[in-house]
């Protein structure tokens, strides 16, 4: 059966082609002059057509998918990147479509006509002069709007934004916090991380005994948040897609990104009426076999007060691996008790296990 | 139709004795090692497309799996063997591999090689009156270092740890690493060499054309008269040039840091378990290096295009094309903003926000020659007699390719709006236009 459907496919091909055939012969044969194809006006036509499906899909699907353009917007300066997004968007779509009349409608107009002569036009200076100047007015306007807004987003953070450590590696997330404490970051150092001191902390630094580790970003609503990004092995990078938040994590130095969520996860699950509703943070930079599932889940909270007590209620990363008391210097050692937390009559104890874990030194 | 005298200078003719006998040697120095440069650029233009080719079966690939994530794709099992996943799924290193090497291939094989190679070679010595290329040996070096480095290339998709597959930006210290992703390992090592081979040979390309454009230019063939096919190959082949030795650099120190433990990209790494001696090597450095080339390469790849195409639609509307001066400034500006502007490729790197600033701005000036060059080739349409030749609609659709492409950059040129769009489809879209 399908051999002959496919016999007959090839018959009307094969007829179409010798129409096609004669066609020319006829027109040879007629004596035409040029040596235009008979096809060029059907080209011309076919090109209006192109032109008019094309412009009215594109004007469909901007429409019906209007929202997919963007996520929700949850940060403050997310809002203003937006705003910039739509506005070049108005300004390219304007010029696109312009442009796209023109020259279709240009090849359709002007196309092939026996006896019709192409006028010899070279130059016009007026023309080239106004059609450079104009595309570079519209395009200062936005580079200034643009580095305004990056010069405000790129700005130092305020001195009383909350401050967390991100730190990527093959494939997962961490993220530290400097604890309620001191509200410091302590320093690290990549030559004392091990298996269990997955930071790296260099615990003869005070500002250590507290901090502690977290396996989801949590953030407050309406306050400052500075990120502080680094990574363990490869380069990461952090996207916050919500927050129109994207930084690189590169080992060997400090990236920073400082924003302000405006929406917790509660008003989120409100507004996309998804109860479901959960930010999430992926990596955006190529990594490795597992890139792909190199995500970490955000939570913001509806206020500062929420926030601060889940930071209370959060561990010390010395207190969940009481065995490290030993690397701190002797005399911070009561210090950091008190810090991490850790009752005071369980000295003696830990300082008597042996080393579970052992640094290495390469 | 009357006949063309094709000797005009018969008095010479004798000088030319040498040249002739060239002509008839045997079947290696006329197709294989030939000098002649419309034999070289059938050579270039074979390789491409066979390039191409290959290219286009990978992306094939990779989007099987991106586009249809659940289908089973048990029955590639033929053809990929163990680089599918037991589900019937690629095998997430090797999905990395097919994107790097489809970017590898398409950008350097496919759009450096196979364009300015083919037409450059074909057609300058054609445009500009002259017999053949200035050096007709090394043009001929110039396609076998290309061929070398193919050959070591395709071989490399075949080994048993895959490809490189650290994307075709090759960032360290994923791809210095070789404990990070097999790909890592031989593939990269064998990406480094293709690509060393690649750069002499582009090298010894655009060092041929530009002498060839400055000196060989026939009798009243003034730069003024030039065609603009002619400026265009000669704008890209200054560009390659001035633009590829950097990365030459940047692929040796990836080499020092890979083989002899330097640390011109790494820095306090804590991988497999151990930390890593290197401390001080900067990865934002290679990025740096990479772009130096890599943001030209975008011009080595469109200009060819572009300088084809004004003299197509010029031909076909049977008009001289709009502002011929216009249009070789342009190219110029164009050619002088390609060097400046790498960085925005890097904003979200950790780059100081201020050098991201003046990038945005230098990015977005390139909007305006683009433009004169758009309006011009409109304009060259206009009262026209078009006759729509196959080169014509080609033409009609690179014009309407290169605005949509060009208005999308001023999104992402802009370093506010870049941070949200920046390593998202919308850079693979624009990169792939």
């Amino acid at each position: 059966m399908s051999l002959i459907i496919g016999l007959g496919v090839v018959l009307v091909l094969a007829i179409l082609y010798l129409i096609f055939r004669i066609g020319n012969l006829v027109e040879l044969v007629k004596g035409k002059k040029d040596d235009v194809s008979s096809w060029n006006t059907a080209n011309a036509y076919l090109l209006m057509l192109f032109m008019i499906v094309s412009l009215v899909s594109f004007v469909w699907y901007s429409v019906v998918h209007f929202d997919s353009y963007n996520l929700p917007v949850a940060s403050e300066h997310g809002a203003l990147t937006d705003y910039l997004f739509w506005i070049t968007m108005a300004v390219t779509v304007v010029a696109f479509v312009i442009i796209t009349i023109a020259m279709f409608w240009f090849t359709f107009k002007y196309r092939y006509q026996e006896g019709r002569k192409a006028s010899f036009v070279s130059d016009d200076h007026r023309l080239e002069i106004i059609w450079t100047v104009i595309p570079a007015i519209v395009l200062a306007l936005l580079i200034f709007s643009g580095l305004r807004a990056w010069n405000d987003i790129t700005g130092p953070a305020s001195k009383d934004a909350v401050v967390i450590e991100l730190i990527g590696q093959q494939f997962l997330w961490t993220a530290r916090y400097p604890g309620v404490k001191d509200s410091q970051l302590g320093k690290h150092n990549y030559k004392m991380i091990d298996a269990s001191n997955e930071f790296g902390l260099d615990l003869s630094d005070k500002n250590t005994f507290d901090d502690f580790k977290s396996l989801e970003l949590h953030l407050p609503k309406g306050k400052e948040v500075q990120l502080m990004i680094r990574a363990k092995d490869v380069l990461h990078s952090v996207f916050l897609p919500h927050f129109r938040v994207k930084m690189d994590a590169a080992p060997g130095m400090h990236t920073t990104f400082k924003f302000i969520p405006t929406k917790s996860t509660a008003d989120m699950r409100e507004e996309t009426g998804n109860p479901n509703f959960n930010y999430e943070m992926a990596c955006t930079e190529i990594c490795g076999r597992g890139h792909f599932s190199m995500r970490f889940p955000v939570f913001v909270h509806d206020t500062v007060e929420d926030y601060e007590k889940w930071m209370a209620s959060q561990e010390a990363w010395l207190k969940q691996n009481p065995e490290y008391l030993q690397r701190v210097p002797p005399a911070l050692r009561e210090a950091a008790m008190i810090k991490a937390g850790i009752p005071a009559d369980s000295e003696a104890a830990i300082m008597a296990s042996p080393v579970t874990v052992t640094a290495k030194f390469k | 139709m009357a006949t063309l005298d094709i000797h005009p200078q018969t008095t010479t003719h004798h000088d030319d004795h040498g040249h002739d006998h060239e002509h008839h040697g045997n079947f290696w120095t006329n197709y294989v090692f030939s000098e002649d440069h419309k034999v070289i650029a059938k050579q270039f233009l074979i390789t491409g497309m066979a390039w191409a080719l290959i290219g286009g079966i990978l992306s094939v690939l990779f989007r099987l799996q991106l586009g249809f994530p659940e289908a089973n794709l048990s029955w590639l099992r033929p053809i990929l063997g163990g680089w599918l996943t037991p589900e019937g799924k690629i095998d997430p290193e090797f999905y990395l591999a097919l994107v790097t090497m489809h970017g590898t291939i398409m950008v350097f094989f496919v759009l450096t090689a196979g364009l300015s190679g083919t037409f450059s070679n074909f057609l300058i010595p054609l445009q500009i009156g002259a017999r053949d290329m200035a050096s007709g040996f090394m043009n001929m070096l110039s396609y076998w270092f290309f061929f070398a480095s193919s050959v070591i290339m395709f071989t490399s998709l075949f080994i048993s740890t895959g490809p490189a597959s650290g994307g075709w930006v090759i960032y360290p210290p994923l791809s210095a690493l070789p404990q990070a992703m097999q790909g890592s390992g031989l593939g990269m090592t064998l990406w480094l060499v293709a690509m060393a081979l690649f750069i002499v040979s582009s090298l010894l390309g655009g060092i041929n054309y530009i002498t060839t454009v400055i000196n060989l230019r026939t009798k009243g063939m003034s730069f003024t008269k030039l065609p603009l096919t002619i400026w265009a190959f000669f704008f890209t082949a200054i560009i390659g040039v001035l633009s590829f030795p950097v990365l030459f650099a940047a692929a040796l120190l990836l080499i020092f840091d890979r083989s002899f433990g330097t640390s011109f990209y790494l820095s306090d790494i804590y991988i497999g378990g151990e930390a890593l001696p290197n401390q001080g090597g900067s990865p934002i450095l290679f990025q740096h290096l990479f772009w130096f080339l890599g943001h030209p390469e975008v011009y080595i790849v469109l200009l060819p295009a572009l300088g084809i195409t004004s003299e197509i639609i010029a031909t076909n509307s049977r008009k001289p094309i709009f502002g011929y001066k216009a249009m070789v400034g342009s190219m110029l500006f164009i050619a002088i903003l390609s060097f400046v502007v790498w960085a925005h490729h890097m904003f979200v790197t950790g780059m100081n926000p201020f050098l991201g600033s003046i990038f945005t701005l230098l990015t977005l000036i390139i909007a305006v020659p683009s433009a004169v060059k758009i309006f011009n080739y409109v304009t060259t349409l206009w009262k026209g007699n078009i006759r729509f030749t196959a080169a014509m609609l080609f033409s009609i659709g690179l014009v309407s390719f290169f605005l949509t492409g060009g208005i999308t950059g001023i999104f992402l040129g802009n370093s506010a709006i870049d941070i949200q769009l920046h390593d998202t489809y919308f850079v693979v879209a624009i990169f792939t236009w």
